[in-house]
């Protein structure tokens, strides 16, 4: 199997720090925040837009010099669109639990910035190859925040991983609830992962300072 | 006319896009650096999703819905088209944004030029695709009271992003660390006002029978999951009989 190229390993790899799509390309915040309470749906939500990512980017980077450009919102909407409504329907046969919990954040795929945005900036000019590679590493960078986010929130918050619980039972006060360690309940609530993405970044700029906004 | 007055407070408040769900980030922390343009923005979404949720609204009733069909003839009872929503929605929520840009350009030239790209936009604002969506998983009653939902949605964002918007320009003169400038310190702010906006959480839930708000599903959820059920049955009926603090509920 032939070794990418050092061009098309940097499209898989930058958007994993250095152009992120959500921390500083500042795209698909959306869903990136709503369904993190559980590490187990950041990680669906991660898969779910890696397919419709892959597989999107691809076919507009075949249709690209067929489509017209006064149509070519539709056109994008129309792929992802059908490309969210097989996802949707494969959560709902194969998972339904979690499809409950993702309820109608599966949907707003199609309004996922990163997804029309890669579209626009890269699939429309670039050969499949490149663009399926420019997919799956923006999917990937989105995937890795979330899964990030969603990591903290649930230790955190209720002291499991993937609804196992790893700290102890706070029921019957075993293991690290023994010392009276008590779970973070606002990590549970919408705003605490406004607040982790803005120390995820704070981080990331720390460590590379050219990322730093003027004002 | 009470369920009206509730749906409406409820949307702006408790269930608000911004800061409940988070749908419509990304135009929200991109046009909030100046309150003009967030004005302008925040009245173009009251507007699309006034329109687009009702519109929607018949969609889902008359053609989506399952059993929907059913005014065609009774051979069409069963027919459950509810998988083409996405792209019934996405399409109605698209031609409406067209229209409202030709009516925005022909009257009011200078907002036009002060959206400039963002209000072909908000055809993929998350924001308006959302209110439909939510809309149809809530399965809102009537279409007065999916207008209601859309316009109510539409000022909560707009409460959202005139908020930040303004907080923006005010500390565009203080001290904030550099790593945190601009996207870092917006991020942090909005959630300290959506803590502000979860203390909205207990308004209308005065009478004791209403529902508890969504963000509650999910740690009850966890509760469950990590209890036997004699346990959960014995905590339920705890939460039930005495006010309990939410800490405690998730907590216990």
């Amino acid at each position: 199997m032939a070794l990418l190229t050092k061009k098309d390993a940097s499209l898989i790899l930058d958007p994993l720090a250095d152009n992120n799509p959500i921390t500083i390309q500042v795209l698909g915040i959306c869903s990136a925040l709503a369904i993190t309470a559980e590490l187990k749906a950041s990680i669906v939500m991660a898969i779910s837009v890696l397919f419709v990512l892959g597989i999107g980017n691809v076919v507009i980077s075949l249709l690209r010099n067929i489509i017209p450009s006064k149509i070519r919102i539709i056109v994008q909407l129309i792929v992802v669109a059908t490309l969210v409504i097989i996802v949707d329907q494969v959560l709902k046969a194969y998972a339904y639990e979690l499809s409950k919990t993702l309820s109608v954040f599966v949907g707003l795929i199609i309004t996922n910035c990163i997804i029309m945005g890669r579209f626009e900036a890269f699939a429309l000019g670039n050969g499949p190859w490149k663009s399926f590679l420019d997919g799956i590493g923006n999917a990937l960078g989105y995937g890795i925040i979330l899964i990030i986010v969603g990591f903290f929130r649930e230790l955190l918050g209720s002291g499991t991983l993937f609804g196992f619980p790893v700290l102890g039972n706070p029921i019957s006060k075993t293991g690290l609830y023994a010392t009276g360690y008590e779970n973070n309940g606002f990590m549970i609530i919408p705003p605490a992962a406004l607040i982790v993405v803005g120390i995820i970044i704070w981080i990331q700029r720390s460590r590379n300072t050219a990322l730093i906004e003027d004002n | 006319m009470l369920e009206h007055i509730e749906l409406f407070f409820r949307s702006i408040f408790i269930d608000n896009m911004v800061f409940a769900v988070f749908l419509g980030m990304c135009s929200y922390l991109a046009v909030s650096k100046k309150v003009a343009t967030a004005v302008g923005l925040g009245a173009a979404v009251i507007f699309v999703l006034a329109v687009t949720v009702p519109l929607n609204w018949l969609l889902d009733q008359y053609l989506l819905r399952d059993g929907a069909l059913a005014w065609l003839g009774p051979e069409y009872a069963d027919y459950n088209l509810s998988f083409l929503s996405f792209i019934l929605f996405i399409a109605t929520i698209a031609t409406m944004v067209q229209l409202v840009e030709i009516v925005v350009e022909k009257f009011s030239p200078a907002l036009y030029n002060s959206l400039g790209i963002f209000l072909p936009l908000i055809a993929v604002n998350c924001a308006i695709l959302g209110g439909s969506l939510f809309m149809q998983s809530r399965e809102i009653a009537s279409l007065g009271l999916a207008f209601n939902y859309g316009v109510s949605s539409g000022i909560g964002w707009f409460l959202a992003i005139l908020a930040i918007a303004a907080i923006r320009e005010k500390i565009r003169y203080s001290n904030v660390p550099a790593p945190l400038r601009g996207l870092g310190i917006t991020f942090i702010i909005t959630g300290l006002m959506g803590i502000g906006f979860q203390s909205f959480g207990g308004m209308l839930t005065g009478g004791g029978n209403e529902t508890a708000p969504a963000v509650d599903e999910t740690a009850v959820r966890k509760i469950e999951q990590n209890l036997l059920p004699e346990e959960t049955e014995e905590i339920k009926k705890e939460i039930d009989e005495k006010e309990v603090s939410y800490n405690d509920a998730i907590n216990k």
